[in-house]
């Protein structure tokens, strides 16, 4: 309760006659006044909504004479069109299930045309036994408030049409990015006499270019190349990068298919083209040729490695084995590069099998701290030789979904093999 | 797909009963019916659910081109009573439900044998020599409306307001959620609502129809409800005194002594 003036004033310093004065104008604030002109608006309904008691502010607001409103009016007479659909269908049933609602946003018509943005809570009024006597409502001036609202849900409109607008771009980057990527890699791989080929390539992430590479094409009426590696970096310089060396190993291919001599021309192209630029661009490559023996059915082959990872010999007897390319360099850092060639013979049942990496360097381990590493691939190749290069590039592949976000580079795979006469003499061990 | 669990459906009551549909409209959800239900669940079957966008029905499950036309809430009604396998079920259908209830005994009607339209309306845009009560500005206003209330709907509080099979007892606790709708999918229930115009197919229906207008209703005004009994051939007429769009809310006894005499009647 108001203090009155008998009591000391709680400082026990302030002036008292002050005080005096102060309370007494509390005490003149009557209940009947306080409501008439309580700063905001007070209406009581019957529980069909007709108008039974009004208070000055909210008359005030409305434009409207008392005698005009009670009685006559129901609060949704005070409502515009749409603020009546949203009572009918929101506000009222609320209302009803749950015997009160709170900060509903509504406008009220004005006696001049205009609208007024409101808030307003409701609740019922229950008689002894529960049953619904009236509704009481509160009505708040949220002028000031909707016009704030009405910012932030411009500004809310604004960031998702613009998150909208960017993740179309984006989409559409990603599909630009994906067929520049697949014009860097052989649409199919050209058939070879004798033999079976597959290939994989899995990109590490939608936005960005790879930069690894790989491709199979015919030399002359019995000699077929290879190639595959990794450019230095990724996005769209290292795309160029991959064309340039696509280009130029095919060219130096049919120039010369000697293994050592392709790659000490891409040596001389990547120096000259990137050295002196301030941005120099190298690779690693593993380049190769096939020679099909048409009567034993073996397949010679002979390569180099320019710095590549060395390619796998899957053999038919169920034995694997890593071809030692030890000491290449990486392609383009020095004008001139020595390479380090090797030769195989490929039996049928025997698939040579060429990667980069990606999948070497795989992260691993519950913490993703660990390498999958190079023995644990020759083991996985071994636990697959004798099969068919298809055979082998679906369980590499199955091996690379496994890594989950533990592989997060690009990875090129290429198997190159001969088929076995007969599926009984695989694994003849 | 899980239909029970796409459009939140609860069939309680009498298993043996008939089967009666309980259809909410536009605005809030399957528990506009808690004062009708007790009503019926010691003689029937009442199935109850969400339209797809609403309540607790699964919002994964939206989608905004089926949901731009009524049909799309049709084929909801369709696909719970399959998946339920109701046959002749009485179908009561509140507001822009009721329509869809017509549609939905159209396409499918070994599954609806009778139809309760509660305060229906078959347009509510005024047109040519037809009085539905908006006009088309008047839409666009409640769509604002809709726009700057969004009765506790919050990207946080979505997921416990769409039923969380884990921790249901969250929901329940929720002011105002019986109403709670993303609003995008609350802006396109409305438009297909408020744009609809079905007046041609109130003369397709074929079966027993009840059609319960009020004395005092914004929505659907008694010129709507003279209108709706007149195209359906031998439907009933009940005006119920009661004011507002929700008589089953509003004045609940009127509203269930209506629908059970019907249902009593039937066959």
């Amino acid at each position: 309760m108001c203090r009155t003036g008998q009591q000391p004033d709680p400082q026990g310093t302030g002036d008292e006659e002050t005080a005096h004065a102060a309370f007494a104008a509390l005490l003149e604030d009557s209940v009947e006044e306080l409501y008439e002109n309580a700063p905001c608006g007070y209406l009581s309904t019957l529980m069909d909504g007709t108008i039974a008691k009004i208070n000055a502010t909210l008359l005030g607001w409305l434009g409207l004479e008392r005698e005009a409103a009670v009685g006559r009016m129901r609060f949704t007479d005070l409502l515009t069109v749409g603020g009546k659909l949203y009572h009918e269908t929101h506000f009222a049933p609320l209302l009803r299930m749950q015997g009160e609602i709170g900060g509903i946003a509504l406008e009220i018509k004005q006696a001049d045309g205009g609208r007024m943005p409101v808030l307003v809570s409701s609740a019922v009024k229950q008689g002894g036994s529960g049953e619904p006597l009236l509704i009481r409502t509160t009505v708040f001036d949220a002028r000031d408030r909707r016009a704030y609202e009405e910012e932030l849900l411009r500004g809310r409109k604004a960031a998702e049409e613009a998150r909208r607008r960017a993740e179309a771009d984006r989409a559409r980057l990603q599909d630009a990015l994906a067929v520049l990527q697949q014009s860097l890699l052989p649409a199919t791989l050209p058939p070879l006499p004798g033999m079976e080929t597959a290939a994989h390539y899995h990109t590490a992430s939608p936005d960005r270019l790879g930069g690894d590479f790989y491709d199979v094409f015919p030399v002359d009426g019995k000699r077929f190349a290879f190639f595959l590696g990794d450019v230095c970096g990724k996005g769209p310089q290292a795309a160029a990068v991959t064309s340039l060396i696509r280009y130029t190993l095919r060219a130096a291919a049919l120039h010369d298919p000697d293994p050592v001599s392709a790659l000490s021309t891409l040596n001389k192209v990547l120096h000259e083209r990137y050295s002196d630029n301030g941005d120099p661009r190298y690779c690693t490559a593993v380049f190769g040729t096939l020679e099909p023996d048409p009567v034993t059915g073996e397949v010679a082959v002979r390569l180099a490695s320019g710095g590549h990872p060395p390619a796998l010999v899957l053999r038919a007897d169920g034995t694997a084995g890593f071809l030692p390319t030890p000491g290449g360099l990486l392609v383009g850092v020095l004008p001139s590069a020595r390479f380090v060639g090797a030769t195989t013979v490929l039996a049928p049942g025997d698939t040579l099998l060429l990667y980069t990496d990606g999948i070497t360097e795989a992260r691993t381990g519950k913490d993703r701290t660990a390498l999958f590493g190079d023995e644990a691939l020759l083991a996985f190749a071994a636990g697959r030789a004798g099969v068919s290069p298809r055979a082998v590039i679906e369980a590499l592949t199955g091996l690379l979904h496994s890594f989950g976000d533990g592989l997060d580079d690009d990875t090129a795979l290429l198997a190159l093999g001969v088929p076995a006469p007969d599926p009984q003499t695989k694994n003849p061990r | 797909m899980d239909i029970g669990r796409r459009n939140n459906v609860n069939v309680i009551g009498n298993p043996r009963g008939r089967a009666v549909v309980l259809a909410h409209g536009f605005g809030c959800d399957q528990n506009m019916w808690r004062l009708t239900v007790p009503a019926l669940v010691e003689e029937y079957k009442v199935v109850l659910f969400d339209y797809v966008g609403s309540g607790r029905a699964d919002p994964s499950a939206f989608s905004e081109d089926r949901y731009a036309s009524l049909d799309g809430y049709a084929r909801d009604v369709v696909e719970v009573c399959e998946a339920f396998d109701l046959r002749d079920a009485v179908f009561v259908g509140h507001s822009v439900s009721a329509m869809t209830g017509v549609l939905a005994a159209g396409t499918a009607a070994e599954r609806i044998g009778a139809l309760v339209m509660v305060a229906p309306s078959p347009r509510y845009i005024d047109d040519d020599g037809y009085r539905g009560g908006f006009s088309a500005e008047d839409i666009d206003e409640l769509l604002a409306s809709l726009e700057s209330n969004y009765l506790g709907w919050s990207a946080a509080m979505a997921p416990v307001i769409m039923g969380n099979a884990e921790r249901p007892e969250l929901g329940e606790e929720l002011t105002n959620s019986f109403c709670a709708t993303d609003p995008d999918m609350a802006r396109v229930f409305a438009r297909t609502t408020f744009l609809s115009d079905s007046r041609d197919d109130l003369k397709t229906v074929r079966v027993p129809t009840l059609v319960l207008e009020c004395t005092q209703d914004v929505i659907a005004p008694r010129e709507v409800g003279a209108f709706v009994h007149q195209a359906i051939p031998g439907s009933a007429l009940v005006t119920l005194d009661a004011t507002g769009h929700c008589p089953h809310l509003s004045a609940p006894e009127a509203t269930n002594q209506a629908i059970t005499a019907f249902l009593a009647g039937l066959r």
